[in-house]
């Protein structure tokens, strides 16, 4: 035994090629999470906040920037690889369609939390340490959807989840349920990711490898023991299914949307989901596609509880983040039925889901923001009663984006949900796709209640104001509330986008 | 012409919505507006039926372009007969709505603008929703249609108005998931036979009209729910008696007029010619409900003490008629079905705004309130009577030839139901002459009436009663239905020619034999 690790030990490193051009998008942001610390460190207090803004809307213009680029020269160079993407870093890190859809999606949504975190003028309760978390945690989820082998996927798994961590916590006026939020969420990830490194374990017991391929083909037709396998399995789903707060994992998900700043939530809600279900598409397509037959029925069963719970205990709810957390709960359910229908329309359908949910989501965030009371937030649902008398537009908007949720047609989350179902239908999957039907109907009453507050309720004595909203904000709004409307009428070059290509091992 | 007529007949309440909307401060004008573009939506209307050509294609004024490629769906809409009839009525019932609602008084701090281009935004999407002949874009439409229903019933409506919006929103919409469900199912369908899915009816029709029954049968009971709740049978009727109680008047009138029609349209349009085997297999359940629904809907309405949710159950009882004639499989009974759909618009209709103008008066929604109300208001109490006789299918009233059909042409291939739905007949005769017999004859009682007239000794001497008799305007708004009801009684043809050569069609692609005795009405 030791011999052979010495005899590996003589052997010569070669540096791995690399794509640079692949992974810029990713380089660029984690480059300027680094420098965004620099200036957390050197600049003066005063002028920290505007610089900081300016360091991470470079970063993701830039990202953005070099994003299109590789893919307008990838799509140029056509042949067998040019066309599909690119694997570099030693087959660790994947580019292709779905991870550059995947980095689309997140740096659009990102430009958008980052409005929402850089508005002073409703929020303005954090320090600027947020803006480096926030790069740091952005850079981590794009190489979460891009990662190619388990150790990768660890490590962005940390480089993600740590600045989230501290993000929930960084509320200077609620401090206290935003600290709690933060060490509970702390608690809960940490046991999850030590889930997702015991899977790691098993399966490189198993297969030998971290590699996804490699342990794909392990997988196919060998005498390896099973028992490795599907522990291996289920430790790591466990964790990509807390990560995407996905029933029954999602208990920390009402508490760390509540206690986080309302920015906060918005990021964590929208891009979390994204990385995490790219996560989830990446592990069960590559890795595990050929033994779909034997732990797809559980995850059925979780698909299950997740639309349950969220559709459930959403109807309970009395504050109005909590209720999102528990409408992401059962959105998680509905993605999860995208993403275990094995097929090209799954991957597809899953991909369009995870975009439109994020912006309508982030919209979502940003008007509850500008809900306001003396101390601070109204997300009392009862405060929010008669708010169409007060404020028209503000209800009106809310109304679209929660009808969206709800999955009504003309919104985009009607086509997601749309495509993920019939997705789900021609896999053979027609009992789960009535289940998760008759949830979504059951979720719709919780928005509706909702609505019912706003318009037809009279409105409360010490009802809150609404505050004028920053420009950084509105825009944040109204680009969410646009791109809703435009997927929920124009979907199809989105749908186009989306079903490019598959996963390339 | 007739493309354009179809298409001008969706666009023109869209845009009178959008003008209307910003209205907001001229209550009056908002009105006139809106009066004048549904007027001209029903001349619209009255120009489509003469460009229509009964014997032509099985759906007119086709016009279609791509929405969203990727899953083949188009927005394309085109009316066969039976599409025609339906948005006629809409295009009628709306003025009328919209000139009985003039005087109502909105809740506090709400304008006329709001409530009026909410009812114009309803009447485009009502159109719409009988003009789809895309699958897809029919579900859309078919969901969307409940937004503005659901805002007009919760912003506008009674005490409970808000419990009533959400539980009609939600019954419809649930069902309206379970048929995407199978819409998707159908697409599949497409999907594995053509090699491209598409949600073109026609095309539908074809792919999925002989896949095999087991098949046929889930996707059948897909559409089916949701049309049974939209229409509502027995036991998915419990929806309507709050919604109809609790919404305005005028929105009642659209509710169980035109909406609730959507859902046996959506029986002969969808279920019948996509899964005729089905279809066929499971006519004896629909029976079932039909008659289920015929007598339930009688018994409760004879029993009810509110006006509003009397008129529910009548609409039950008449949707149980309804069912039975389109399952029964001859031209007749489903001639009966489909003209019966519009003769319920008109006498339903009819009677609840009577019942909305007796309510007004009154100020209370309980039938013991009232008494011998036709001797402070002998024009109202006529009116009353004419509603009340068309709704119990009094021969020589239009809802008499409907009914008649029906009944003659279900019994020679469901006898039983046929014989059991006769006796709603009866009942209906109780339940009106009944219901007429406490509000209208006696001597003038009831705390509504008396408690207006100033004090128990005005009752007896209606010449001191203040209770005012119909208005210019109000018999404005009944003297259309009054024409129609006793026009379409003695003379059904202009409706039965329109709609007779799309329920043949209906037939054929069901495969039933369309028996001799059935071409008489041609």
């Amino acid at each position: 035994m030791q011999e052979q690790f010495l005899a590996q030990a003589q052997q010569q490193v070669n540096a791995p090629d690399i794509a640079y051009g692949a992974i810029a998008p990713v380089l660029i942001v984690l480059g300027f999470a680094c420098l965004s610390v620099l200036v957390e460190a050197f600049v003066a207090k005063e002028r920290r906040w505007g610089l900081q803004i300016g360091v991470a809307a470079a970063a993701i213009v830039l990202a953005g920037a070099s994003l299109a680029a590789f893919i307008s020269s990838n799509d140029a160079a056509g042949g067998p690889t040019g066309k599909t993407g690119v694997t570099t870093l030693a087959g660790a890190v994947s580019v292709d369609k779905p991870a550059l859809f995947l980095w689309g999606t997140l740096l659009a949504l990102g430009v958008l939390a980052l409005l929402l975190i850089a508005d002073r003028t409703v929020g303005g309760d954090m320090q600027t340490e947020v803006f480096p978390l926030f790069l740091f945690a952005l850079g981590g989820m794009m190489v979460f959807c891009a990662a190619n082998n388990l150790l990768t996927m660890f490590i962005a798994l940390e480089v993600l989840s740590l600045p989230l961590y501290l993000m929930c916590g960084l509320a200077r006026k609620r401090r206290l349920i935003s600290q709690e939020a933060a060490v509970k969420y702390f608690l809960l990830g940490a046991f999850a990711s030590a889930f997702f490194l015991y899977g790691l374990a098993l399966l490189y017991g198993y297969a030998g490898s971290v590699k996804l391929a490699d342990i794909a083909t392990a997988a196919v037709g060998t005498d390896r023991s099973d028992t490795l396998l599907f522990g291996g399995l289920g430790l790591l789903v466990v964790g990509l299914l807390f990560k995407g707060s996905v029933g029954p994992f999602h208990t920390w998900t009402p508490d760390v949307y509540q206690g986080a700043p309302t920015s906060v939530t918005a990021f964590m809600a929208a891009c979390t989901k994204v990385a995490a279900f790219g996560g989830i598409l990446r592990v069960l397509t590559v890795a595990f596609q050929s033994t779909q037959w034997e732990w797809r029925g559980v995850l059925w069963g979780v698909a299950i509880a997740s639309m349950a719970i969220g559709a459930i205990f959403g109807l309970t709810q009395t504050d109005v983040k909590r209720m999102i957390a528990y409408s992401s709960v059962a959105h998680a359910g509905f993605l999860l039925v995208g993403a275990i229908a094995m097929n090209t329309d799954g991957l597809s359908s899953t991909l369009f889901y995870l975009l439109a949910y994020g912006f309508t989501t982030i919209a979502s965030f940003g008007v509850i923001s500008l809900v306001r009371s003396g101390s601070g937030e109204a997300t009392d649902l009862s405060q929010w009663a008669g708010l169409a008398k007060r404020s028209p537009l503000l209800a009106g908007v809310f109304t679209f984006l929660l009808l969206a949720l709800a999955g009504i047609p003309l919104t985009s989350g009607f086509i997601g949900k749309f495509v993920v179902f019939s997705a789900a239908l021609r896999d053979g999957m027609a009992p789960l796709v009535v289940i998760a039907l008759v949830f979504s109907a059951v979720a719709a009453f919780f928005y509706l209640r909702v609505v019912v507050l706003m318009y037809f309720s009279e409105p409360a004595e010490d009802g809150p104001t609404v505050s004028v909203p920053g420009a950084f904000t509105t825009v944040a709004i109204t680009l969410g509330t646009f791109v809703t409307l435009l997927l929920g009428v124009l979907p199809g070059f989105v749908l186009n986008w989306a079903s490019s290509g598959g996963f390339l091992s | 012409m007739g493309t354009g007529l179809l298409l001008a007949l969706l666009l023109l309440p869209l845009l009178g919505s959008l003008g209307v909307a910003f209205l907001k401060h001229d209550d009056l004008l908002a009105k006139r507006v809106t009066l004048g573009v549904t007027l001209l939506e029903l001349v619209l209307a009255v120009l489509a039926f003469t460009a229509y050509s009964p014997g032509g294609a099985r759906i007119q004024f086709a016009s279609s372009v791509d929405w969203i490629s990727q899953v083949g769906v188009h927005i394309s809409f085109g009316v066969d007969g039976i599409a025609l009839v339906m948005i006629g009525v809409i295009a009628l019932l709306v003025p009328i709505v919209v000139l009985a609602g003039w005087a109502d008084k909105l809740p506090q701090g709400r304008s006329a603008a709001g409530f009026l281009s909410l009812v114009l935004v309803q009447e485009a999407l009502m159109v719409g929703v009988f003009a789809a002949t895309d699958v897809f874009l029919f579900y859309v439409l078919f969901e969307i249609m409940l937004i503005p229903m659901y805002f007009l019933i919760g912003g506008y409506g009674g005490a409970r108005r808000q419990y009533a919006a959400v539980k009609f929103f939600l019954y419809s919409f649930l069902g309206g998931l379970i048929m995407l469900a199978s819409a998707i199912g159908c697409y599949a369908l497409a999907a594995d036979k053509l090699g491209k899915g598409t949600f073109d009816w026609a095309t539908l029709v074809q792919v999925v009209h002989d896949a095999p029954l087991e098949t046929q049968i889930w996707l059948f009971f897909g559409f089916f729910i949701a049309f049974a709740i939209k229409a509502p049978l027995v036991p998915l009727h419990t929806w309507l008696p709050d919604a109809a109680e609790q919404a305005p008047v005028g929105i009642a009138v659209i509710l169980v007029g035109v909406l609730d029609k959507v859902g046996t349209f959506g029986f002969l349009r969808y279920n019948l010619p996509m899964f005729p085997d089905a279809s066929k297999a499971l006519a004896p359940l629909v029976m079932v409900l039909g008659v289920l629904g015929v007598l339930y809907g009688s018994l409760l309405a004879t029993g009810q003490r509110d006006l509003k949710r009397f008129i529910a159950y009548v609409s039950i009882a008449h949707f149980g008629f309804i069912a039975i004639g389109i399952f029964a499989f001859t031209a007749q009974a489903q001639v009966g079905a489909v003209s019966y759909m519009v003769n319920h618009s008109l006498a339903t209709g009819m009677l609840i705004l009577v019942i909305g103008m007796v309510i007004a008066r009154g100020g209370s929604t309980s039938i013991a309130d009232y008494g011998g109300m036709a001797k402070l208001t002998p024009l109202l109490g006529g009116m009353f009577l004419i509603a009340g006789l068309s709704t119990l299918s009094l021969p020589g009233t239009n809802s008499f030839v409907s009914e008649f059909l029906v009944l003659l042409g279900s019994f020679p291939t469901q006898p039983v139901a046929a014989v059991l739905a006769t006796i709603g007949m009866i009942l209906a005769a109780l339940y009106v002459l009944w219901l007429y017999q406490r509000i209208m004859q006696g001597p003038v009682r009831g705390t509504a009436l008396v408690g207006i007239s100033g004090g128990p000794g005005s009752a007896t001497d209606p010449e001191k009663a203040k209770v005012l008799d119909l208005s210019g305007r109000e018999i404005a708004v009944l003297a259309p239905l009054v024409a129609l009801i006793v026009l379409l009684g003695v003379y059904p043809k202009p409706v039965l020619d329109v709609v007779n050569p799309s329920v043949t069609a209906t037939l054929t692609s069901v495969g039933a034999a369309v028996p001799a005795a059935a071409q008489e009405g041609k």
